[in-house]
């Protein structure tokens, strides 16, 4: 079977899994939905934010932006921080490890079904944005758009990985991940506009990728930005953290359960508490 | 490759010690020939699914020599695991799959591969084809395992310990598919720990303990080289086991009520043991000489010590 042929089986295979998952599906895509729908009742009335360039820029526009970045960055990161632990803990990467599939077509499936999915997310929150909140989207911007969600959504899944391979045990999973990624969402300008925001919250903003990765689709949006909206420093800030996701990953990703996580397949009920024959010497 | 046409899997002084210092393979040495069903005995921590998981790739090995179909598991892994079925006993599959996706997706990276149909039909999960594996028994889930190991066609399959926690009926159906797979002619190495499994399965048996290969040979081999008989009664209620003592020979073995004699010299140790019993004046429940199981046979070389844990 060619690599290709072998990929979109696993593609096909971790798409059918997910949308088999209606919390995933739900926390995944329709959760940045409705927090834009959400952010905009509640504050579309409100005064204009600030533009760069003290211009003022009606909130549908930088809400459709920052929400649709986070959108892609729960399909790749939050997403594969909670399943592939799941899948480890169950034993169902230690399967994939007695068969001929190579690793990297298994670790293929993961990444690439999450890019499908935060597609979808970023089509569904700019398809809302433009039929619902009065957005648009300056073609001659897209290149740009597309190549950052291109590098971001590399970048969001190798830390997801990561962030997999550091967790011991599925049921942390969750907790970790979003202790991560919503305050990350806060000082990243993806919840609330922070126009002047303290010095502390700037700089966390400005160390992780979120907030370029949002800025550059809110730029999208900002009809004060001119075309083609290409700022090299945000797309290095993403690709960096790709590259400690992709070497974290390396370094640390496990096919089998830690030993210490319980009885693997437990979520299967098969019990591993065997006894032998009970006997004492005479 | 046209000279390991006969042997299936050849290993010699293999070795395994984990950080620690702990050693738990000890100079195994083991040939299992082409079509042939061999299984691995031993007490839990007596290294059997360590030795398995090295020939398998998924352990590396510390010193030795193993060659599975001629090939070294732990430099041509992918190319052996084309060849080879690995039926583990933790290993789970996303219970929203149903029995033939799931068979389909896995069997997909295989060269050689079965008909989907024919590896249900094999496993017989004929009728749970298009359940969801979520929501079958355990002993149906374990038939889908059995399913995943043989859709490649291999020419080895391993079993680790493919009936625990099974009720026995589920077993006996379980020992079906493995004797029909032997039957075709593949290779099987099983681990186990139920003596009649191995008893039914096995043309031939090693007993594992401590990581070292304490007895070799088919079932038949194994009980008849103890030789002897097994003198078995049932401990009267009020009698202590301390008042065998010079009464049993010391290496009896006695389990809760139930005490094992092996003996060489069964007609002397029966008649010291009634003449006991008509002093004491009481009657020896289940009293018989008989010849010895292979789980008599087990018990004696694995070392009872560790089975009281």
């Amino acid at each position: 079977m060619s690599a290709a042929r072998l990929v979109v089986v696993q593609v096909r295979y971790q798409l059918k899994v997910f949308m088999r998952s209606p919390v995933a599906v739900f926390f995944t895509v329709m959760f940045p939905v409705l927090m834009l729908v959400l952010m905009n009742a509640l504050f579309a009335g409100d005064a204009d934010i600030e533009g760069p360039g003290g211009e003022a820029w009606p909130v549908q526009q930088f809400y459709v932006g920052g929400l649709s970045a986070f959108a892609a960055v729960s399909a790749t990161f939050t997403n594969l921080a909670n399943v592939v632990p799941v899948r480890r803990d169950d034993g169902i990467l230690k399967r994939w490890r007695s068969t001929p599939l190579p690793a990297w077509a298994c670790i293929a499936g993961y990444v690439g079904s999450a890019t499908i999915v935060a597609a979808v997310g970023v089509a569904l929150t700019w398809g809302l944005g433009v039929a619902f909140y009065d957005i648009t989207i300056d073609v001659a911007k897209l290149p740009v758009a597309v190549l950052t969600f291109v590098l971001a959504v590399g970048s969001f899944a190798a830390l997801g990985l990561a962030v997999a391979s550091l967790i011991r045990t599925a049921e942390s999973a969750p907790a970790v991940a979003n202790a991560i990624i919503l305050p990350l969402g806060f000082v990243s300008s993806v919840f609330v506009p922070t126009a002047d925001p303290p010095a502390w919250m700037a700089f966390l903003g400005d160390a992780f990728p979120l907030k370029p990765f949002a800025e550059t689709f809110q730029d999208v949006f900002n009809p004060f930005v001119d075309p083609p909206a290409f700022v090299a420093h945000r797309l290095i800030r993403i690709a960096a953290w790709g590259v400690v996701g992709v070497a974290i990953a390396l370094w640390r990703f496990r096919w089998e359960p830690h030993r210490t996580s319980g009885a693997p397949g437990r979520r299967r009920g098969r019990g591993r508490g065997r006894q032998a024959p009970a006997t004492t010497s005479g | 490759m046209s000279t390991e046409v006969s042997t299936a899997i050849a290993v010699s002084g293999l070795r395994k010690e984990y950080d620690g210092g702990i050693l738990a393979v000890d100079g195994v040495d083991l040939e299992v020939a082409a079509g042939e069903v061999y299984a691995l005995l031993g007490h839990n921590g007596a290294g059997k699914s360590t030795t398995v998981e090295i020939l398998e790739g998924h352990r590396t090995r510390t010193a030795g020599s193993v060659a599975v179909l001629g090939l070294d598991p732990a430099r041509e892994g992918r190319a052996l695991r084309d060849r080879i079925g690995i039926v583990l006993q933790s290993s789970g599959i996303e219970p929203s799959l149903t029995v033939r996706e799931a068979v389909e997706i896995y069997g997909s990276c295989y060269s050689t591969r079965r008909p989907v149909a024919e590896a249900i039909e094999l496993a017989g999960l004929a009728d749970q084809a298009d359940q969801r594996v979520g929501s079958l028994s355990g002993g149906q889930q374990r038939r889908v395992d059995f399913a995943l190991g043989i859709v490649g066609r291999p020419e080895v399959l391993f079993l680790d310990e493919p009936t625990t926690g099974f009720d026995p009926a589920a077993r006996r159906s379980a020992w079906e598919v493995v004797s029909g797979l032997g039957a075709g002619g593949t290779t099987v190495l099983l681990t186990t720990h139920y003596l009649e499994e191995a008893e039914h399965l096995a043309d031939r048996v090693g007993v594992l303990a401590h990581g070292r290969m304490v007895a070799e040979g088919t079932p038949a081999e194994l009980i008849g080289s103890r030789g002897g008989a097994v003198v078995s009664f049932a401990l009267p209620d009020g009698v202590e086991p301390a008042e065998l003592d010079g009464v049993v020979p010391r290496d009896a073995r006695i389990a809760g009520r139930q005490v094992d004699i092996a003996t060489a010299t069964p007609t002397a140790d029966l008649a010291r043991l009634t003449a006991w019993a008509v002093g004491r004046g009481v009657e020896l429940d289940g009293l018989r000489v008989h010849q010895p199981t292979l789980e008599d046979v087990f018990l004696e070389l694995a070392g009872e010590r560790e089975v009281a844990r």
